[in-house]
């Protein structure tokens, strides 16, 4: 018998909200954590405005120590530190102190790019010949597994601590990944989660793509149109989600609180074949995910109640949905809903952010409403019914969501949650 | 600058790195970076910046590999200013 895998904590940090409790009420009232970006204007980038989470010096400084802050400049680093530990804690999970580590606690935390502002710290010293200059932090700040290092250091894990990357399905892979170890045995605990750095070093590749909205500068809020007629690109966001997956056995020994089980899921790659590129994903390969992720969960497609999507505000939105309602082959289509209408996209954040939104909704019984998605995409409307696309926030128990992520590289990941 | 002076900045630049906070108690020229006050050897070249930045001096690597104990530390800086 294969060990269940359940979710006892999480912790998140969203442009539109920080913390759970924050989260839960961002998302039941459609709250935007879309700004206007200063620098971004004087930097004249087309796309001026992004998602950032706003957490203040000394809500930071909870969470590191006084030499850790010292010369601190990396705000995914920031962003995963947060989530993770709020994670640990909402799991009701100690912080090791002895000298030992927790042998079957481990760590699964991705980012796509970590420390961007540290490493250009770095780069003005170096090419100014002041390399010696750069200190001991350089390094820990910039190494992608860096977000993984210092949470393992701060919790005293010792059982695998690294870190994944996969373009915006990292978050979801990372939970799978997570999931896999344990319904292995090789761990009992893992935290697992994403982050993803702000900031026009990170947006500027995005921007010089053309893949982000130009006129909404003004209206920062309504930029982010998920599933609309409007849509006209992602808008650029940071941020960080983070939950613990337990063993169901040692989870229930414990007394933990379970939010959710991970039933199963699947990750794939469309070898950027079949229409499948750099930047778009194989509907073939897609549809095949949704379907393994089904079937591996032991579920029948009709079970599945709520779809959160990536649907990240392009004219890709329809295809998503297609692809859905070509894999599901329902008469009726589940509620479909998108985060990023409020929060933009939180790229290598954006899966575990949207995982903790995902599970939130199982807990505490809501599907929250699509944000700035009134003019609903016709192509949208032409295959399923306008109210499977919630405008508003529904108050409804469900018991299975359905969450997938998509990245550049052509690479999907669809995980199945049930409330037990 | 007196001798005194010198350890007393040496004592505030390596406080925040010092993990065994008891070492600081009885700081004199003995005191080992590494052995009594037990400062990450990753984070040993950033205290040697700091000194570099209070007293205005450069630390090459030559010196800064012999940099052991507060009394080391005090020697190069008092050469290092003797010589500017």
């Amino acid at each position: 018998m294969n060990k269940r895998v359940v979710i006892t904590g999480m912790g998140v940090v969203a442009p539109n909200a920080v913390g759970l409790s924050n989260f839960e009420e961002a998302l039941r009232m459609g709250k935007s954590g879309i700004r206007f970006q200063e620098e971004l204007q004087r930097l004249k980038f087309s796309c001026q405005i992004a998602g950032k989470p706003e957490v203040s010096e000394k809500k930071i400084a909870e969470y590191f120590t006084a030499l850790q802050l010292r010369g601190l400049n990396s705000s995914g680093l920031i962003y995963g530190v947060m989530a993770g530990t709020d994670a640990w804690k909402d799991a009701g999970l100690k912080i090791e102190e002895s000298e030992t580590p927790q042998w079957d606690s481990g760590i699964i935390f991705g980012t796509g790019i970590l420390g961007v502002d540290k490493f250009r710290e770095a780069i003005h010293l170096i090419e100014q010949g002041k390399t010696r200059r750069l200190g001991s932090t350089s390094v820990m700040q910039t190494m992608a597994s860096g977000i993984s290092a210092y949470l393992g250091g701060i919790l005293g894990c010792g059982n695998q601590v690294t870190t994944n990357s996969s373009a915006c399905t990292t978050g979801t892979e990372a939970l799978l990944m997570g999931a896999d170890r344990i319904v292995a045995g090789k761990a009992k605990r893992m935290l697992i989660g994403s982050c993803s750095d702000h900031g026009p070093y990170i947006w500027g590749g995005f921007d010089a793509m053309r893949i982000l909205p130009a006129k909404y500068n003004k209206n920062p809020t309504i930029a982010s149109r998920p599933m609309s007629a409007t849509a006209c690109g992602f808008v650029p966001a940071s941020g960080a989600g983070a939950l613990v997956l337990e063993e169901y056995e040692a989870a229930k020994e414990r007394g933990a609180k379970i939010y959710a089980e991970v039933l199963g899921g699947a990750v794939n790659s469309g070898g950027q074949r079949g229409g499948g590129s750099m930047t778009a994903a194989n509907s073939e390969a897609v549809i095949r995910c949704i379907k393994e992720a089904i079937e591996c969960s032991g579920i029948s497609k009709e079970e599945i109640e709520v779809i959160n999507g990536h649907l990240t505000a392009t004219t890709k939105d329809a295809l998503e949905i297609e692809n859905w309602k070509i894999a599901l082959k329902r008469k009726d289509f589940p509620y479909i809903n998108s985060l990023k209408g409020m929060t933009g996209h939180c790229l290598a954040a954006s899966g575990s952010i949207e995982c903790v939104a995902s599970v939130l909704q199982l807990d505490k019984n809501f599907i929250f409403g699509n944000v700035n998605s009134e003019d609903l995409n016709p192509q949208i409307s032409n295959l399923i019914s306008e109210d499977k696309v919630p405008r508003k926030t529904i108050e409804k128990s469900v018991k299975i969501i359905a969450k997938s992520s998509f990245g550049f590289g052509d690479v999907n990941a669809v995980v199945i949650f049930k409330k037990l | 600058m007196n001798d005194t002076k010198i350890l007393d900045s040496i004592k505030k630049i390596v406080t925040p790195y010092t993990q065994r906070k008891e070492g600081l108690d009885n700081f004199n020229e003995d005191t080992d970076f590494i052995k009594d006050l037990e400062v990450n050897s990753a984070n040993l070249v950033d205290v040697i910046l700091d000194v570099e930045d209070e007293f205005n001096i450069e630390i090459d690597n030559e010196s800064m590999s012999g940099m052991l104990t507060v009394g080391n530390a005090k020697n190069i800086i008092e050469q290092k200013l003797g010589k500017t």
